[in-house]
């Protein structure tokens, strides 16, 4: 076919309907057309549902009054709020519950996964049992198991169980002293901060001498003796400023403290826990993925087993790590929306109250998914500037 | 000239010498995997203290001091709570999963009725293992008995309401039974449909590669509780008035669309991986742009991700359990349901039911990807660098 003419450019002399950009148009129009009709039907549709239901489309309902109680709110909410800070409400929420789940799964999931690669046998058979249980069972279920067969048969407030620090564990949640700040104490958050940008210049500046003249400069504990020495003088200088309000035992329920509801416990468990699994297997598979002439050669120069596993063996690993890492931690978010399963008020519950109460499907819907892809999109893009930094320079 | 012959020639093979004492047997194993070093030894001990203090409890709990027969909660409570075990017994009430095994099994189907499901079941298996074993011949027969065949006389059994079968509801359906029919549908959608919006990903014609690339990322970018809602709360409103749809059909709809998204970004990894060498190979051959897709990349593209495959059917097995949450009654659902009847609440009751759930679905994701990397190994051609 592809003839002399086809380079000067003239019609070819196959048969019209044959020529592949014509169908190209063609397919694509029909594709329009069709998706044109059917977008024009489902919203007449959508249309003629609504009115038929008296309800009024748009987002003028957010500013109603909820009417319904929020049980954990990290902003000032009562029933008397409007549906917009409901939502708002469950949005942060959310935002809490994947956080502190992204931060212990990554955690759990390197020491796991690192574990599967020990020398250890016994070690490894562990993590291996570990990732293989996890892995394999619907995150759903393990929340109702941290739910309804572990937390919610606790004994009751009054025969807490007692653990250390002051804290306490029963089937109302795990209650924990709260820290009082007293005058004063602003000092300790400026002197952590002045203490991290220390770390930071001593980190570039013996950098920079390194580069230039090869002597090294204990980093690691000038960092450490900065970031905790300084908040530590601090305290000391404005005259221990901090103090503890403990929970304490009365009748027929804890006072004080500071409480975790169950509900929270055990979504921050569950997700913790499989998330974990996965991440330990991409630990793993990166690990692996590092040439093992890579820690020769390194060898071979002199470096020592920790300075190798530091300089050589992670940077590289990290690079396989970090592109799946991300997508876990999508994961993560996404199914803290399980949350509704188990009553804890993140973005899908208080939506979905909101949704049934004003029967606003197609906007409460639509918020939903507009505020998970837009979480979706931060975090790739912030773990995009991550992944940019690891990669490999090449020329 | 040479008159004494120095050659010398073994005529008989020297026995094998013992290994040296210290690098086999015993010993030397737990020297090696064991306490390698000091740090080795902590790690160890560590070990063994965990194993000893979780293992024996689990034994105990699971099989010893397990209630394993029983008609309601007296049998799984303890005499405080108004039952027949001493004070502070701890074991599992398998009396509970015994009790209710049809429930987790049908849900609500008929007992009458019962032999449907169990017969669908049986022929699922007779077919599909032929399937699964390479050395068993007439693969596209069974494929097509399997695929084409058994969908339909599934739907006649499961549903009735012909040859004299009498019609149950959808609603009456629960267990495992809707775990599994919705999890084989919505492979058997899924793994098509994902293909074809892969396709449509890498397609040259814009528009259409758009709408792909929309559908692709938007669902893929909310979870699945989402895409259920938009199924079981917006679907309705899409419809003329009076058309209603099965629920379980929306599940159905929900969970393949969400699948087929998550199979088109792996099969386009696989699409990806095929040297441009291979298209412009057949497009040298005069091969349609289906010929092409069907004969040469296609086969090529999905060995590449049978992995990637498998992963997304046992993501999409376990995310069938999030049916229970807009009110239908798979297996976790059925399990759930059944554990807050006032009859068999106990302190035991639900710890046993979840983990008899937990260990169904544990089994199926197991064998899956136990599977699929046997099938891998087969289908290694050595074509990898």
């Amino acid at each position: 076919m592809a003839s002399q003419e086809v380079l000067r450019e003239e019609p070819s002399r196959g048969s019209f309907i044959n020529d592949p950009r014509v169908r190209g148009i063609f397919y694509q129009a029909v594709v329009v057309v069709l998706l044109a009709v059917s977008v024009w039907w489902i919203v007449q549709n959508v249309i003629d549902n609504l009115t038929r239901l008296h309800i009024a489309s748009g987002f003028g309902f957010l500013k109603g009054r909820a009417g319904f109680d929020i049980s954990d709110s990290a902003i000032a909410y009562t029933s008397d709020s409007t549906y917009g800070r409901a939502i708002v409400v469950g949005f942060i929420n959310t935002i809490i519950v994947a956080v502190a789940g992204i931060v212990t799964a990554t955690l759990i999931g390197f020491i796991v996964g690192i574990g599967r690669l020990s020398r250890n046998w016994l070690i490894r058979k562990i993590c291996t049992v570990y990732v293989e249980i996890f892995r394999n069972i619907p995150p759903l279920l393990v929340i109702f198991f941290w739910y309804s067969g572990v937390l919610s048969v606790l004994p009751a407030p009054r025969d807490s169980i007692n653990l250390p620090f002051g804290s306490f564990l029963n089937q109302r949640g795990f209650y924990f002293p709260r820290a009082v700040w007293g005058d004063g104490s602003w000092l300790i958050p400026v002197a952590l901060i002045v203490g991290i940008a220390m770390a930071w210049f001593v980190a570039r500046m013996a950098r920079q001498r390194q580069m230039a003249t090869g002597q090294q400069f204990p980093v690691f504990w000038t960092s450490v003796a900065l970031i905790v020495g300084l908040p530590l003088l601090a305290y000391v200088l404005s005259g221990f400023p901090l103090s503890f309000d403990f929970p304490k035992q009365s009748t027929f329920n804890l006072t004080g403290g500071f409480q975790v509801k169950p509900e929270f416990l055990s979504l921050y468990l569950a997700l913790s826990c499989y998330t974990a699994a996965f991440i330990a297997e991409i630990v793993r598979a990166g690990i692996v993925g590092v040439s093992k002439g890579q820690t020769e050669a390194a060898g071979a120069l002199g470096l020592r087993p920790g300075s190798i596993l530091r300089l050589v063996v992670v940077p590289q690993a990290m690079r396989i790590v970090i592109p799946p890492l991300t997508s876990q931690y999508l994961n993560l978010t996404k199914n803290s929306s399980l949350a509704i399963a188990i009553g804890y008020p993140d973005l899908t519950a208080t939506a979905g109250t909101v949704l049934n109460q004003t029967g606003q499907a197609v906007e409460g819907v639509l918020i939903m998914m507009v505020v998970y892809l837009a979480l979706s999109l931060v975090t790739s893009a912030i773990m995009n500037v991550v992944n940019a930094r690891m990669a490999l320079v090449e020329r | 000239m040479q008159e004494h012959d120095m050659s010398w020639v073994r005529t008989e093979m020297v026995l094998a010498q013992p290994a040296p004492a210290g690098v086999s047997g015993l010993g030397a194993w737990v020297r090696k995997n064991l306490i390698a070093s000091t740090g080795d030894t902590i790690l160890t001990i560590v070990g063994v203290a965990l194993v000893a203090m979780i293992l024996p409890q689990v034994i105990n709990w699971a099989f010893i001091n397990a209630q394993w027969t029983g008609t309601d909660r007296t049998f799984c409570a303890t005499v405080g709570q108004g039952g027949i075990q001493p004070d502070g017994w701890s074991g599992a009430c398998w009396a509970f999963v015994n009790a209710k095994f049809g429930q987790f099994m049908f849900g609500r189907y008929p007992i009458e009725e019962r032999w449907r499901p169990i017969l669908v079941a049986i022929l699922t298996v007779v077919l599909l293992v032929p399937l699964l074993i390479p050395r068993v011949p007439r693969k596209g027969l069974n494929a097509i008995l399997l695929f084409l065949v058994l969908p339909v006389v599934a739907f006649i059994l499961l549903v009735g309401g012909v040859f004299g079968l009498p019609h149950v509801e959808t609603s009456l359906w629960g267990g495992l039974l809707v775990t599994l029919s919705l999890s084989f549908v919505g492979i058997a959608v899924s793994l098509p449909l994902g293909i074809l919006l892969a396709m449509g990903r890498r397609s040259k014609m814009p528009i259409v590669k758009t709408l792909c690339v929309i559908f692709i990322e938007t669902v893929r970018g909310i979870p699945l509780i989402t895409v259920l809602f938009f199924a079981s709360v917006m679907l309705p409103l899409f419809l003329p008035a009076g058309v209603t749809f099965d629920k379980f059909l929306r599940a159905l709809i929900g969970v393949s669309l969400f699948a087929a998204a998550y199979m088109a970004e792996v099969v386009r990894g696989g699409l990806q991986a095929i040297p441009k060498g291979q298209y412009e190979g057949a497009d040298s051959l005069g091969l349609g742009y289906w010929q092409k897709m069907v004969l040469i990349v296609m086969p090529q593209a999905l060995k590449l991700v049978i992995p990637g495959i498998v992963n997304t059917f046992i993501g999409m097995f376990k995310d069938t359990s999030l049916v229970s949450i807009i009110s239908m009654f798979d297996l976790l659902g059925v399990v759930k349901q059944n554990f807050s009847y006032a009859n068999w609440a106990t302190a035991q009751t639900a710890r046993s039911g979840l983990i008899f759930a937990a260990f169904v679905f544990w089994l199926f994701c197991f064998g899956m990807s136990r599977y699929s990397m046997y099938t891998e190994r087969r289908l290694d051609t050595g074509h990898k660098r």
